[in-house]
């Protein structure tokens, strides 16, 4: 059963400007090599809650947020799912994560901002730096910034709103768009479908609430950016996109945060509906700081001849473990998963993607490329699922994984299952080091062995860089370059 | 200058000002075991020198070792690139002194396009300056070596032909301009048109500025590229220098009269055991298969 299928992603190949390889390498030359993003600000909180998660930590949020009683009830049943739920332990090591320590709750401002003039200046600094005020007047259509537990800014392109396009925080969409988000809200990823959804489901504040009219096509990207700043901070974000009929959207995120030797916990749930003919292409360049656990529940639907694209990249963060995931309800539709994970000294990711192929004519790619580094750790777990009557589809699964010292370590654990007996299959999975030849044929060149190694690796994660527009393409070549100081041993 | 060996070679004698590449009594091991046993060779820009050599002798170990593969330990001996220290540089180091060679399996990167890695390794011997004429020198070389520009868009060897991989070599050494140049059997796994256009592209190279050592298995190369010096290299030693008269008579009669001349003069050679290590004259594998034999190409 299992055949050669080849694991393209021409379709998410990015075709923006020519002149992208150009630009590209200009912007290599004057970026910093270290981690820039590790600035912390003062705390001027408009509000912080106490250490810890209990009950009335959960009515407190949902009474400050003013909510409709039903998401009350659902954070109330969530936290009480959450207790009763074991830590799960077939991953990463997860057993130094304290939740009584953490701050669950953490409201920078009292209100949010209309221009960038209405947020803090401290917090309005930081975003300066990271360069989302930049970002947004050139290339997108809209920002979301999220600050500890609350969207701080948040703009939309006026032509957009005026299609009917929604792109607001979450807690504005339940406010303002109350019957869409009570159809919506958990039915992709309900609360009791792990112990980090249900403690999300029950906390959760900020994240985004997109929709997309029938037909209307976003051109240029969406994006959300997401900060922490205080020590044992928890972020719950809550994401919520869907794209009508007919309808194209690309969103982007994008994660920082400060250096702290204590840990914080970012746990977030997105739900992506993709409805007949739509696309929804969700892009993330995490990039947190080495003390902060990102413990994501991602996962779309797609119907009849729609498309999910989820392009993830692992860069930062202290454990990582996400596995984005599409289920293929309609007749046609698609799912690519590209992930692309950076282990370095001390890091775990534990990524991959699961699809369920549950109607006939469906098709998915999954391709993941990891490097580790150090005792960096990688993990690939990929489940695929073809229930019975799902006939003529087609899976690929693809993982390739490098190893650029002798103590990191890559392990892979796919589990593929097939009801079906009429699908096309194809699984390959390699590990490879920096090939001496590799190494001594650029060498021979003229490139210095750094050079030599960071041009092997950034080759070997192309296939995904170019799925990323080129601001964030700049960005993971930069973090690359960043990771490979001292490669050589 | 040349510690001849025991041949009637001409003395090559290396002008005023030392010699570009001299190698001095060189050994060379593989995983602990000696396969170069000691030798000698002066290269001057301007000249071409061809060797020789059945399989097994020696001679693409001599390449690498001269490139600084680390897999290729130099034991003793010493080699100069234009005075200085050529061992004592790592591969880079001796790339940007001006040592080029030209890789028989070209090693296949993917991910890392042929226009990016062109322009690094530009970069990299001329500095940033070099950026300023790449393009235009590029389209010049492209177009003598027949190569289109969509090369440039493809990773680096990634699926090329055997052709399409030589091309891609010698275009680096156009580009890089090596004062001194290894040709590691660049002339095996080629059809005829491929050869020409590479032979073309070598001949263009030629001049007062480089110097080429030309490694080859068959003579065929060195009726296109003509040598001033040819070396035999049997056993990990070059065991006769001459001149372009010593190629064709190992095309016509093998190794084997060279190896009895040897012997009489008491001459000990060790002779490779490996498969392929053969020293008669050699008609070529099914595998390298001569495309000039059958095409009536060789005038001999």
């Amino acid at each position: 059963m299992a055949t050669d299928i080849e694991v393209t992603s021409k379709e998410l190949a990015i075709h923006v400007d020519p002149n992208r390889e150009r630009l590209l390498r200009e912007a290599e030359k004057e970026l910093p090599l270290e981690y820039s993003a590790g600035w912390s600000d003062p705390e001027a909180y408009f509000f912080k809650s106490g250490r810890g998660v209990s009950r009335e930590t959960v009515e407190m949020i949902s009474r400050m947020k003013n909510e409709p009683a039903w998401m009350l009830d659902r954070r109330i049943k969530a936290y009480d799912h959450f207790l009763s739920r074991k830590m799960p332990s077939w991953g990463a090591d997860l057993s130094e994560i304290n939740f009584d320590e953490m701050y669950y709750y953490i409201k920078p401002a009292s209100e949010q901002g209309k221009t960038w003039d209405d947020v803090p200046q401290d917090i309005k600094n930081t975003f300066d730096k990271l360069g989302i005020p930049e970002a947004e007047r050139k290339f997108l259509a809209g920002v979301s910034a999220q600050y500890e537990s609350e969207v701080v800014y948040h703009s939309l392109r006026e032509d957009l709103e005026k299609l009917g396009v929604i792109f607001t925080d979450m807690d504005s969409g339940l406010r303002e768009y109350p019957e869409i988000v009570k159809r919506y809200f958990g039915t992709v990823i309900p609360y009791k479908d792990n112990k980090f959804a249900a403690l999300n489901t029950a906390v959760w504040s900020g994240g985004s609430f997109v929709y997309v009219p029938k037909g209307v096509h976003v051109a240029i990207p969406l994006q959300a950016y997401f900060r922490i700043n205080a020590k044992n901070a928890g972020q719950f974000e809550r994401t919520l996109i869907i794209a009508d009929e007919g309808s194209y959207v690309h969103y982007i995120e994008g994660c920082t945060a400060p250096i702290w030797s204590e840990d914080s916990l970012h746990s977030a749930v997105v739900e992506l509906i993709a409805m007949k003919d739509a696309t929804i292409r969700y892009t993330t360049v995490q990039n947190w700081s080495n003390n902060v656990y990102n413990i994501v529940t991602k996962r779309a639907v797609a119907h009849e001849n729609a498309t999910v694209a989820w392009i993830d990249g692992n860069l930062g963060s202290k454990v990582t473990m996400k596995y984005p995931a599409v289920y293929l309800l309609g007749r046609g539709s698609k799912a690519e998963i590209v992930s692309a994970a950076f282990a370095n000294q001390g890091q775990v990711q534990d990524a991959g993607g699961k699809v369920w192929h549950c109607a006939p004519e469906t098709t998915s790619t999954i391709t993941s490329k990891s490097v580790s580094k150090g005792n960096g750790r990688t993990s690939f777990r990929g489940w695929l699922k073809i229930y019975k009557g799902c006939v003529d589809s087609v899976s690929a699964m693809r993982c390739d994984a490098m190893l650029l010292d002798k103590e990191c370590r890559s392990d892979t654990y796919p589990t593929i299952e097939v009801d079906e007996e009429k699908v096309a299959l194809g699984h390959e999975a390699t590990v490879s080091k920096i090939g001496e030849e590799e190494l001594f044929y650029l060498m021979s060149r003229g490139l210095s062995e750094r050079e030599a190694i960071t041009q092997i690796v950034n080759g070997f994660i192309e296939p995904f860089t170019k799925t990323l527009p080129m601001e964030y393409a700049i960005e993971l070549n930069r973090l690359i370059q960043m990771q490979m100081d001292g490669a050589v041993g | 200058m040349v510690a001849a060996p025991a041949t009637n070679a001409p003395v090559h004698q290396s002008p005023a000002g030392g010699a570009t590449l001299a190698i001095r009594n060189l050994h060379v091991n593989i995983d602990s075991r000696e396969i170069i046993h000691g030798i000698d060779l002066t290269v001057n820009k301007g000249e071409v020198h061809a060797i020789l050599g059945p399989n097994g002798s020696g001679k693409s170990t001599l390449a690498y070792a001269l490139m600084g593969h680390p897999r290729y330990a130099v034991t003793s001996g010493e080699v100069e690139l234009k005075g200085e220290d050529l061992l004592a540089m790592s591969a880079d180091e001796r790339s940007r002194n001006g040592l080029f060679l030209c890789f028989q399996y070209p090693t296949s990167i993917p991910g890392i396009q042929m226009g990016n890695f062109l322009r690094l390794a530009m970069k990299a011997r001329f500095g940033d300056a070099a950026i300023k004429t790449f393009r235009k020198e590029l389209t010049e070389k492209l177009r003598i070596l027949k190569m289109d520009e969509s090369y440039m868009r493809r990773y680096l060897n990634e699926g090329f032909s055997g052709g399409e991989k030589k091309k891609a070599e010698i275009l680096q050494m156009a580009l890089l301009k090596p004062e001194i140049a290894i040709m590691d059997e660049t002339d095996s796994g080629l059809d005829v048109d491929a050869f020409k256009v590479v032979a073309d592209g070598v001949n263009a190279m030629r001049g007062p500025d480089v110097g080429f050592v030309v490694i080859t298995h068959y003579n065929r190369m060195l009726e296109y590229i003509k040598p001033d010096f040819v070396h035999v290299l049997i056993g990990g030693k070059i065991v006769k220098s001459g001149g372009p008269e010593l190629a064709l008579a190992v095309d016509q009669h093998g190794y084997q009269p060279i190896l009895e001349e040897l012997r009489e003069q008491g001459v000990e050679i060790e002779l490779m055991e490996e498969a392929g290590a053969t020293y008669a004259r050699e008609e070529p594998t099914e595998r390298e298969h001569d495309p000039f034999r059958s095409h009536g190409l060789t005038g001999l």
